[in-house]
């Protein structure tokens, strides 16, 4: 078993209520920071940690609270981006689900350490019922002191309120996530100026994933220095991974980020193997954004070295080669999955979720869809896949927002790597509205279009 | 009759305006036109747009950017019940289309379409946050996971039931 930071406790019946968190240690690690620490301190353990941000851009969270501007009689904001939207990941909605009150404790000890009396939890509004959890343990906070006006006797006011979204993923980037918590469209902001500087109702502000945030209680609790200890490289600490596709056991894992790709899908404490006995095809490592990977080089890098689930590892040999840790969001295909069609349901996804702003995430998101879906329904030319190479390249870099990129990056990774598998399609128009082409090789890595 | 919220939904209202600072009301629209939708039958007609402009002194054209914006927002009437199956990769590897199929074939309805008795619509959304647990969708405020279709079955027997029931 690996070490649990984050959900050691999730299985202790009762957890969900402040009596039993309470009960298993849980706020002590708050009162320790209110009371006997200063903020200093607390954002140094912080950066000792080497926690880096959960949301999938991997940035370090002591770095981004050292940023935030503290300008004379300006209210400063914590905001928690609980949007989680990006396909594949799930593990937002489990820790808040099952440990309220961890991100609750993490979030009291952030919002002191930024100093932020009005804390936000953005939410995904499909997520009703967990934004009922989650207002339901800020009673109970509230109730407790641990939320309120001159918390534990230190003068520190914070209230956290639950803003719930309505169905967009861009409000999950940060500048969009606050445009709509102004009650606007989700439209990313062009930065500069930063959120740290000018953020909610122009005011600094820090945004930081759900996991960023429970984090910081286990690296309070130990020190920075304890946590960093965790893990390897500057993957430090521990992930929440949340697991899907055709794996026997899908579900929300926390893995200290040394153990290899392979032994997290095929042992049992894990994913338990691929489903129904067959093959595992590919796998995208980090949510739908992130390049997918064929088997070979998902469980090995190009130099043939073991590769191993945390943030090094998964980039090895860049996109070339290489995928991402992203958010965390682990799908597996077997060999009875269709690449087309996987690549058409994430174009699709995109383009339905561009905000519009930009001609070349506007446009080329809707062109992309539409040539995979020519080449899915057996209408495409040779020349389609090109088309798509050049479309996905004219996206990347060129838009407001990493949307962009997220949306360009599965295509072209699809297309560097299944290459034969699209090139199939397109020969065996009518073969190919029947069958797989399966396992019939894994496309060769060096094979990259001009 | 014009719209209006109750008591009840009128102190539900007072709360989430209080969640913001003085003078940001307008922070409060995306739930607040949450707590509409549900007090005016799961859609929202101009008229409950209107008045949510006016109850956060905001102007219409505020509320209708929004409520365009976001896929939560239904701006035309729908079923009692309505099913948002989710189709993205995750769940279409896990054998979203199946299900899809099925519910097409159980209700007589396409997807965007109202059966003709009111009472389930048939929506096609992204992901959902369940891809572990899939095939999946949402009805109302509530994930309905691990579907097969005998669990299709029971779940469409269970809403006519409630109708029943109600009736
Ligand atoms: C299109 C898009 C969607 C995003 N969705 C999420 C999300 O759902 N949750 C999240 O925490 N971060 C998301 N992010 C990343 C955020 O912009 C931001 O980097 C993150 O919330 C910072 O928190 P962290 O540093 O703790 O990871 C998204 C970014 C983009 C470009
Ligand atoms: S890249 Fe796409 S989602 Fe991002 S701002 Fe531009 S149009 Fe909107
Ligand atoms: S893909 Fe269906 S819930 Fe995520």
């Amino acid at each position: 078993m690996g070490v649990k930071l984050l959900l050691e406790k999730a299985n202790v019946p009762g957890i969900r209520s402040f009596d039993v968190y309470r009960r298993e240690g849980g706020y002590a690690t708050a009162e320790k920071a209110l009371k006997e620490m200063t903020i200093e301190a607390i954002v140094e353990e912080v950066k000792k940690s080497g926690l880096r941000g959960r949301g999938g851009a991997g940035f370090p969270a002591g770095m981004k609270w050292s940023f935030i501007a503290k300008p004379e009689g300006v209210p400063r904001h914590l905001v928690c981006n609980a949007d989680e939207s990006e396909p594949g990941t799930f593990k937002d909605r489990y820790l808040m689900e099952f440990l309220p009150h961890l991100l609750i404790e993490g979030l009291l000890i952030s919002s002191f350490a930024l100093g932020s009396n009005d804390t936000y939890i953005y939410i995904r509004g499909e997520y009703a019922w967990v934004a009922t959890i989650l207002e339901e343990a800020i009673v109970e906070a509230t109730k407790n002191g641990f939320l309120g006006k001159n918390i534990l006797g230190t003068g520190f006011d914070c209230m956290i309120h639950v803003h719930r979204g309505a169905g967009a993923y861009i409000c999950g980037e940060e500048t969009a996530l606050i445009e709509s918590l102004e009650g606007k469209r989700g439209n990313p902001r062009i930065k500069p100026p930063f959120p740290a500087i000018q953020g909610l109702w122009m005011r600094p502000t820090v945004v930081n994933n759900v996991e960023t945030l429970a984090a910081i209680v286990p690296i309070i609790k130990m020190g920075g220095d304890e946590y960093a200890k965790i893990g390897v490289g500057r993957s430090t600490g521990t992930k929440l991974i949340s697991a899907c596709g055709n794996i026997n056991k899908p579900g929300v894992y926390e893995i200290d980020m040394t153990i290899s790709v392979e032994d997290f899908i095929y042992s049992d404490e894990y994913c338990g193997g691929i489903a129904n006995g067959k093959k595992l095809k590919a796998c995208i490592p980090g949510g739908s954004s992130v390049p997918i990977l064929p088997a070979n080089l998902l469980l090995k890098t190009a130099k043939g070295e073991t590769r191993y689930m945390n943030y090094e590892s998964l980039s090895d040999g860049g996109f070339a080669t290489g995928s991402m840790m992203g958010s965390g969001g682990f799908i597996i295909l077997d060999e009875d999955q269709c690449i087309v069609k996987n690549t058409l349901t994430l174009a699709r996804f995109y383009r339905h979720e561009s905000c519009g702003q930009c001609s070349p995430c506007r446009e080329g998101t809707g062109w992309m869809e539409k040539i995979l879906q020519k080449i899915e329904l057996g209408k495409g030319e040779s020349s389609d896949i090109d088309l798509l190479w050049d479309i996905q390249r004219k996206i990347e870099g060129n838009t407001i927002c990493p949307l962009g990129d997220a949306a360009a990056w599965p295509v072209a990774a699809a297309i560097r790597h299944f290459r034969d598998e699209f090139e199939w399609h397109i020969q065996n128009r009518e073969l190919s509205q029947t069958s797989n082409f399966g396992l019939q090789h894994y496309a060769d890595p060096i094979h990259v279009p001009a | 009759m014009s719209l209006q919220f109750n008591n009840e939904q009128m102190t539900e209202f007072n709360g989430l305006v209080a969640r913001y600072p003085e003078g940001k009301q307008k922070s409060a629209l995306l739930p607040v036109l949450h707590l509409a939708q549900d007090s005016f039958g799961g859609w929202l007609p101009t008229e409950a747009m209107d008045y949510v402009a006016g109850l956060l002194k905001i102007e219409p054209i505020e509320v209708y950017e929004v409520a365009t914006f976001y896929s939560m927002y239904n701006l035309k009437p729908v079923g009692k019940f309505v099913f948002e199956v989710c189709q993205t990769g995750p769940c279409m590897i896990s054998g979203s289309d199946n299900i899809i199929a099925y519910i097409q074939k159980q209700l007589d309805i396409k997807p965007g379409e109202t059966t003709k008795d009111g009472i389930f619509t048939l929506k096609l959304v992204e992901c959902l946050g369940a891809c572990g647990y899939a095939p999946m969708m949402q009805v109302g405020k509530i994930y309905r996971e691990h579907l097969t279709k005998e669990k299709v079955d029971a779940i469409i027997a269970e809403y006519r039931m409630q109708v029943i029931v109600q009736n």
